[in-house]
């Protein structure tokens, strides 16, 4: 009567000490240029070694620039945060995909596409998109430094056990609804806590039908409901998605991981401490209007009353539209827009592109629309180019650019300007996220698409 | 060691907004340091300071009657990001203690782990906290991490609040998990080999 989360979590446990603070063993760390250097500054000021460095991967990621990767980065403490990654990796044997190789990315990106993501680990990183990686069937959440360090220095973290908690997606999705229409569904029907202290399963024929990639943009997203981590357990879309990956298990080893993997489900009679269901017909493509991801509607939708909301709500409801420059029972369709960015760990994956580059085919971006459209990995990058995407972006007015995580968090050069209104693929809606002022509206590839080429917040269902 | 943790005796700074993500705390554009100094400064960047970094008048940091070791919240504090520097940033203004009603789960993690006492009152506390302190900005609050108490100074309103024992433990004597962790590695050996 065991959930998935509890047999992973519970085989992964070496002990339980007052009052349920867990020692987790760890089987991948990743990490990136942000949040490690203190942690490797910690170790250095103990005097100890990386405990595990062979189960350490690092690739840096939120401020490389995402043109001229060939160019040493200009900004200098970019460049040094980059540096200090690769000389603590190389000071303490620890594998990293530098700038501009091969396997270089948004580390959520590469963790499942290079197969060191694999169903059943405990994985952990410095970043709260960590959750991502629970699509393969694991349990993945972001830590904070001090956390990065103990897993350092110990291949383990100190951690309470979170609650469990199921949402189910059933029945069949509508035309033109996306992975990301889902979970921006999900966190606008329970809100940006509505998971806190929770890990969630996502369960459902909706969410079985899906791709592994599209499962990744649901897990990347259920930090947005406040919840430690979600995942999916893993099948044959798993499976047929992890085979011959570089540092997926080869040969016999492999038949033996898939006979291992395919028992990692939720048992029939497992107890969640909290389940919810929806019906996959009653989602439509959404966008959000204000500054948490929790405020998203369908996209032909108004923007809701704050009428109901108690006094405090309504004040920090009334900021958020204001930040926005919206009011309440305005429609989102017709707003005019100034920036489309696709990518991000949420979208920024191959799938993403074709669903972007198939839409915008044999249209014209739209004048006065500045689109940066960022691959989540060199290798998405070199996909996009082999497959011809690249061709038809560029065909339709739009640029590819390199990887990295880019208008996500604006690390790097790639900021929207103040006041300027830009529909993204990524995860984050929060005030100043995309640029100090920018107004960032959440939404799919299709969604985003249709909004470069008209130059206004369109429903792609019109134009398919 | 880190500074330990006691008892706590503060006027407040008031922040009635909810669900305050770490964006807001402190922008990604102020990550890029490589040592955890410094942030206190960029604490609430864009609330606080215009484009020009001139203090803003009407964000409650920079009015002369808040001041105080204690942070008040709205609720869903600290969600968003994991970026530990929110934790340090805050700290790094001087607070010890933030008070709200609900935080987002990797905040609080951090927060514990750098000696910033997360207390969640009820609903209804945070309201009363948050009224008294707009009535008289010298309010004060008793935090007693021992007795898990929180209590608005002068009155009988008192509530207690929950916080896991070891990390109870670890703030009360300063202690952090890195040397717990790798004091029983040899354990962790064992358990590699099963």
């Amino acid at each position: 009567m065991n959930t998935l989360f509890d047999k992973i979590w519970d085989a992964h446990t070496i002990r339980t000490i007052d009052g349920g603070s867990c020692v987790l063993y760890i089987d991948r760390q990743y990490i990136h240029e942000v949040t490690s250097p203190q942690a490797f500054a910690g170790l250095r000021r103990r005097g100890i070694e990386v405990f595990r460095p062979e189960q350490v991967t690092a690739s840096p990621d939120h401020n490389i620039p995402t043109k001229n990767q060939h160019l040493p980065i200009a900004e200098p403490q970019s460049a040094e945060q980059v540096a200090t990654l690769e000389r603590n990796c190389a000071e303490n044997g620890i594998r990293i995909f530098p700038i501009g190789e091969e396997h270089n990315g948004i580390i959520h990106v590469i963790g499942p596409q290079t197969g060191l993501t694999q169903p059943g680990m405990t994985i952990v990183c410095g970043d709260s998109h960590t959750s991502t990686h629970g699509a393969m069937g694991c349990v993945a959440f972001g830590i904070g430094t001090s956390e990065v360090e103990m897993a350092l220095a110990s291949q383990c973290i100190l951690q309470s056990k979170p609650k469990s908690m199921r949402i189910n997606v059933e029945g069949e999705l509508r035309k033109g609804v996306c992975s990301k229409d889902i979970i921006l569904y999900i966190i606008s029907k329970i809100g940006t806590g509505g998971g806190t202290g929770h890990f969630v399963e996502f369960a459902g024929s909706a969410i079985r039908s899906l791709s592994m990639e599209a499962r990744m943009t649901i897990c990347n997203m259920s930090i947005e409901m406040g919840a430690r981590g979600g995942m999916i357990a893993p099948d044959k879309t798993t499976f047929d998605y992890l085979k011959g990956r570089e540092f997926a298990p080869q040969g016999k080893e492999w038949d033996e991981a898939v006979e291992r993997w395919s028992k990692l489900r939720s048992d029939d009679d497992a107890v969640f401490d909290k389940e919810i269901t929806f019906d996959a017909a009653d989602i439509e493509p959404m966008i959000t209007y204000g500054t948490n991801p929790g405020m998203g509607i369908a996209i032909g939708g108004e923007i809701p009353s704050s009428e109901g909301m108690d006094s405090a709500s309504k004040a920090s409801y009334a900021k958020a539209l204001e930040y926005m420059g919206f009011a309440e029972g305005e429609k989102m369709v017709g707003k005019k827009i100034d920036y489309v960015f696709v990518g991000s760990c949420t979208n920024g994956r191959i799938e993403d592109l074709r669903a972007f580059a198939n839409f915008v085919k044999g249209h014209r971006k739209a004048e006065g629309v500045t689109a940066w459209i960022v691959p989540g990995s060199k290798e998405v990058e070199r996909m996009a180019i082999e497959e011809g995407l690249r061709d038809i972006l560029e065909q339709a007015g739009f640029e590819l650019r390199q990887p990295g995580c880019s208008a996500c968090l604006a690390m790097n050069e790639d900021k929207i300007p103040a006041g300027k209104y830009c529909v993204a693929t990524s995860n984050r809606n929060f005030e100043g996220r995309q640029g100090p002022e920018s107004r960032t509206l959440l939404a799919g590839p299709l969604v985003a698409a249709a909004a470069a080429i008209r130059g206004v917040v369109t429903d792609p269902r019109e134009m398919m | 060691m880190r500074q330990k943790f006691n008892t706590l005796r503060s006027t407040v700074v008031p922040l009635p907004i909810e669900n305050i993500d770490t964006d807001q705390i402190i922008p990604a554009r102020f990550l890029k340091a490589t040592t955890r100094e410094g942030f206190g400064e960029n604490l609430f960047r864009d609330w606080r300071f215009d484009k020009e970094g001139n203090p803003k008048e009407e964000f409650v940091m920079n009015s002369p009657q808040y001041r105080g070791q204690v942070l008040v919240a709205g609720k869903n504090f600290g969600c968003g990001s994991s970026r530990e520097h929110a934790a340090w940033a805050i700290e790094g203004a001087g607070f010890r203690a933030v008070v709200s009603s609900f935080f987002a789960d990797i905040f609080r993690n951090n927060a514990l782990n750098n000696g910033l006492l997360p207390v969640v009152v009820s609903e209804e506390m945070l309201a009363a906290i948050f009224a008294a302190a707009e009535v008289d900005p010298t309010m004060e609050v008793d935090i007693d991490l021992p007795a898990q108490t929180i209590q608005i100074v002068g009155t009988d309103l008192k509530e207690s609040f929950e916080i896991a024992p070891y990390k109870k433990q670890c703030l009360v004597n300063g202690y952090d998990d890195v040397d717990y962790l790798v004091s029983i590695r040899a354990e962790i050996e064992e358990f590699e080999k099963r």
